[in-house]
């Protein structure tokens, strides 16, 4: 799969968020949106996601022979992680995770392994309300492994993570580059290896 | 299918459990009906002939209730997101949403106004009618309740806007489900009315999900 950008802009509101961003991530490559806070990581995420129009220019997505990704396969190709970590207080762990399974269309038998490891197993029936900042952010990047998808969305994966979680998510995001993926990620800080660099600041 | 009997279920569940709304709008429901004795007195012609306006009245506001809480919490939290990028279209996350709401809500105040409607001195020969007509018209009431809940998320104090948008589209479905109740207790035939109701609700089922669908695309910009 590849993800290609030609000039893309944003304008929200009456607010240019940026503009003339011009970039090409193919499978096994990740990309790392930077750039100071309100400079539009955030929302250059929903725009990959398909969840927000490009204003300007245009993104394309391709597959590895070269022709286009219809709407339902770019839906159906990327795991996205927001800030909402979609964990609702008065359901338990377990709960959460197979709702998720079953919007993805994963299979439901691949929710205990995804529980284990992101270490939230013995989480299992503790409701939303009862789970750390940190906690909730482990079964919203559970969800990346209920199912292979191929473009993985993050935003700010790491806010709140603690040292093994913050591992956790350095193999998988290595693992699943291995396998052919393709990562976009905003983060201010530089976890991915090898990673194509974006600075939003200067697209203003 | 599978993401939409998941959506459901969630839904139902959530209704049920803390900060849920279930229980809620049936209970607000019987209140209103209790203590309409107490405000207008308890002469019996008096609330025999005000009885099915009173109930269908409360049906609509105990309706209301809840509906702040179908999409807005999706919207914050994220889950609408995952919904909007899910194989399920988005009329069908709308239907799903309806189906939880009217089922822990609508579907309650419908067995339930049989049985509080004698403290109105509503004649027992109107009671299956007004089962039937709160059968018929909740489910429309439910459409455009979510529809209206759709798109007033996101927007700051959105419950009072959602009632703002709500009442006034419901005001058919009041019009011909009390007259389908006085109907029967004067003697008449409610049948009209009935059909009528049936035919809003389902007019309301379709121009609803769409409509629904609709705001929840274009909440983002």
């Amino acid at each position: 799969m590849r993800v290609a950008a030609e000039n893309v802009g944003c304008v929200r509101g009456d607010r240019l968020v940026f503009r003339g961003l011009n970039f090409d991530v193919e499978s096994g490559q990740a990309l790392l949106l930077t750039g100071p806070n309100g400079s539009g990581k955030t929302t250059l995420l929903r725009v990959i996601a398909g969840l927000l129009a490009a204003t300007i220019g245009r993104l394309r997505f391709l597959n590895d022979d070269r022709s286009a990704l219809s709407d339902e396969a770019h839906d159906q190709a990327l795991h996205f992680v927001s800030h909402g970590d979609a964990v609702r207080s008065a359901l338990s762990v377990k709960e959460t995770l197979r709702f998720h399974a079953d919007v993805l269309g994963a299979e439901g038998a691949r929710v205990a392994g995804a529980m284990k490891e992101w270490g939230i197993d013995r989480l299992n029936d503790q409701p939303g309300a009862l789970l750390s900042a940190g906690q909730r952010r482990r079964v919203s990047l559970a969800r990346l492994s209920l199912q292979l998808r191929p473009l993985w969305l993050l935003d700010e994966p790491l806010v709140a993570l603690d040292r093994n979680a913050r591992a956790r998510l350095h193999d998988c995001c290595a693992q699943h580059r291995a396998r052919g993926g393709l990562i976009v990620a905003a983060s201010h800080e530089p976890f991915l290896e090898d990673a194509k660099m974006l600075d939003l600041g200067s697209h203003a | 299918m599978r993401a939409f009997a998941a959506l459901l279920r969630r839904d139902i569940v959530l209704s049920f459990r803390s900060g849920g709304g279930a229980g809620l709008g049936a209970g607000f429901f019987v209140l209103i009906i209790v203590l309409a004795p107490l405000g207008l007195g308890p002469e019996q012609s008096l609330l025999q002939s005000a009885a099915p306006g009173l109930i269908w009245i409360a049906a609509l506001l105990a309706t209301l209730l809840g509906l702040e809480r179908v999409i807005e919490p999706d919207l914050q939290d994220g889950t609408l997101d995952l919904l909007r990028l899910s194989s399920l279209p988005l009329e069908l996350v709308v239907l799903a949403k309806v189906v939880a709401h009217w089922l822990t809500n609508g579907l309650v105040i419908c067995l339930l106004a049989p049985l509080v409607a004698p403290i109105l001195f509503l004649k027992p020969q109107a009671l299956w009618v007004l089962a039937l007509s709160l059968l018929l018209g909740t489910p429309g009431l439910s459409f455009i309740g979510t529809a209206g809940a759709a798109l007033s998320a996101g927007v700051r104090r959105g419950g009072m806007l959602l009632a703002l948008i709500v009442l006034p589209l419901n005001i058919p479905a009041l019009i011909f489900g009390a007259s389908a109740v006085s109907a029967i207790q004067r003697g008449g035939d409610p049948t009209q009315a009935l059909l009528l109701l049936a035919a809003l609700s389902l007019i309301a089922a379709v121009i609803a999900s769409l409509a629904g669908a609709a705001a929840l695309r274009l909440n983002e910009d």
